[in-house]
């Protein structure tokens, strides 16, 4: 009895918690390092934005599989379900050719990789807010 | 899949590889190259060498001509020096210790590694004597190691000049030495932090007076910051006597060879110009180098055609900037340039040779070949003509690439190749024929890439 409660209680897996805030954290730092790159021309902050879109593409990857998972888990409801990872799986998309973007050298990378990070980040944003009230609505025993 | 999945889905591969499909080359030889609108995909062209052996082939030359390897084995030979007695110096290196700042860094340094040679570099100078003058150079022997990757050389009366990628130093030599007498003597030192474009290029001036020395840029286009690039991609002029230095030009991304011209003494480079800006962006050229001139790098190219990618932008440099002389092709990748001499043949007296190491940022590949740009009047007159080919196959295997020329002054062409650590040699006459005896040559400032025309 202890068991199942402990398993409803985890409507969202920690894990999977870790997965998409690391996500969406990397994200919104490759997104600021592309604003004061775009600013300043400095181009330390353009490689920031690499390596942070390359992290963010690895833990979102997993994030995304722990979605895919929850796809066959039935614990949320099957249209939020689906659209978590669906949202998931455009951002990580967009993120990576935003990674291929920020490949160019230079200057070469703008103003393409700030547009593409702003929209890689708010994707993010609205799984994450998908997720976090799919848990609330799911209902914590 | 239907048409419409179809023309999709080639639209999207060509987009992915910017643009690659077309290739329908335009004409880009000469003084007004034809220079098409900038383009990068997601993905840049990326074709690179599949190294394999020669076995038994040889690289193509023209009819009349024989090549032959003179010494194998070689720690990746770079540059030649023709010494007055017949000898022949070899620099052997590998340079550069630029740190991977993107992930694209690590992922292309790994794939284009895959088209060089796996030896390590022999941070030497060799030496190779053909004692009878039989064509057979039987001799080689190490003349200085503990070098630090040593590219461009030059001799001025007794005196040997060699630009490490750090330092421009120097041996005292006589003629006939096979060994140094001692460790070299630095003259200057040269910029060396990160060396991207590691190759130090050297020439001496006709009258011994001045060193210049080609020092790359320390990134393609400015993406490893402006701070980095310092005193990079310009030709230094040192003083031979006091080690000083001054810019002889400047904006010259990478003159990776230099040569003073019989006769005018005018200094002549060849430089690699900056990629992923499309397969036929942007040319490599060959120019006469004006004192004081500003060609271009990093704010533009081919005068003044401005280059995006480097910001801030600075409109007063792009309209100070020179047209190179002559372009070469994009992406050719010339390492090396020696003026020719009559003892070449009538059909290749008057001119320079280009060695091309060959491309990778381009899906047809080029280069891969060494050229002959005739010249007419001291100026370069008509297409190149291919001298030596088939270092690399249709089918994609490449068995050498061209790195330093050097006109031997009896009559003969090396060619360094640092893919299958060769030197060639390449002689007017049919196989076999043995060369004249080694007669001395008046002793003056002699360079790799420049005959040593005795102005002194």
């Amino acid at each position: 009895m202890a068991v199942i409660v402990e398993r409803t209680r985890w409507a969202f897996h920690p894990l999977n918690a870790v997965f998409l805030a690391g996500a969406v954290a990397l994200f919104l730092g490759a997104l600021l390092s592309d604003i004061t790159y775009f600013r300043t021309y400095e181009i330390q902050w353009n490689n920031f934005s690499s390596w942070l879109l390359a992290g963010g593409l690895v833990v979102g990857a997993f994030a995304f599989l722990a979605a895919v998972v929850e796809l066959f888990r039935n614990r949320w409801r099957k249209s939020r379900a689906w659209i978590y990872a669906l949202l998931l799986l455009a951002t990580w998309i967009l993120g990576f050719i935003d990674a291929l973007v920020h490949a160019r050298d230079a200057f070469a990378t703008m103003p393409a990789g700030l547009v593409l990070s702003v929209i890689v980040v708010v994707l993010a944003c609205v799984a994450l807010w998908i997720a976090v009230a799919g848990m609330r609505a799911g209902g914590v025993s | 899949m239907n048409r419409l999945n179809l023309v999709a889905a080639v639209a999207l591969a060509s987009m992915l590889a910017g643009c690659g499909g077309g290739d329908a080359a335009p004409e880009q030889y000469g003084a007004n190259p034809q220079l098409p609108a900038q383009q990068r995909g997601l993905l840049p062209d990326m074709v690179i060498a599949r190294p394999a052996a020669w076995g038994d082939r040889l690289p193509t030359v023209p009819q009349g001509y024989t090549i032959k390897a003179i010494a194998t084995d070689l720690r990746i030979p770079r540059q030649t020096l023709v010494l007055p007695n017949g000898d022949i110096l070899v620099a052997e290196g590998r340079g550069g210790n630029a740190s991977k700042l993107k992930p694209k860094d690590v992922i292309a340094g790994y794939i284009k590694a895959k088209g060089t040679s796996p030896v390590k570099g022999g941070n030497r100078l060799t030496l190779l004597r053909d004692a009878n003058g039989d064509g057979t150079y039987e001799m080689k022997t190490v003349f200085a190691d503990g070098l630090n990757a040593p590219y461009g050389l030059a001799l001025v009366g007794d005196t040997l000049y060699v630009a490490d990628q750090d330092a421009l130093v120097k041996f005292h030599y006589s003629v006939g030495q096979t060994h140094a007498d001692g460790p070299p003597v630095t003259v200057t030192d040269l910029p060396s932090a990160i060396n991207h474009h590691w190759t130090k290029a050297l020439a001496a001036s006709a009258d011994g007076r001045y060193l210049y020395v080609g020092i790359g840029s320390n990134s393609n286009i400015t993406e490893r910051g402006m701070t980095a690039e310092v005193e990079r991609a310009r030709i230094w002029q040192v003083d031979a006597q006091t080690g000083m230095h001054r810019p002889y030009a400047t904006g010259v991304r990478n003159p990776t060879a230099l040569a003073v011209q019989p006769g005018t003494g005018a200094l002549w480079a060849v430089v690699n110009e900056r990629d992923e800006l499309g397969p036929d962006l942007v040319p490599d050229y060959l120019s006469s180098i004006r004192e004081g001139g500003f060609y271009g790098w990093p704010w533009s190219y081919w005068g003044r055609h401005v280059d995006p990618r480097a910001q801030p932008q600075n409109p007063e440099k792009v309209a100070s900037a020179i047209v190179p002389d002559y372009s070469l092709g994009s992406h050719v990748a010339a390492l090396g340039v020696a003026f020719s001499s009559p003892a070449m043949g009538a059909k290749f007296a008057d001119g320079v040779f280009v060695g091309e190491h060959g491309s990778w940022n381009r899906s047809n590949p080029v280069g891969y070949k060494v050229v002959f740009v005739p010249f007419r009047d001291g100026h370069p007159a008509g297409n190149p003509i291919d001298f030596v080919t088939g270092f690399r196959g249709g089918d994609g295997l490449t068995r050498g690439r061209p790195v330093g020329v050097t006109v031997d002054p009896r009559g003969a062409l090396i060619v360094a190749d640092d893919l299958s650590n060769t030197i060639w040699r390449v002689t007017p006459g049919a196989a076999s024929a043995a060369m004249k005896p080694a007669a001395p040559v008046p002793s003056g400032a002699m360079s790799a890439g420049s005959v040593g025309n005795a102005e002194r």
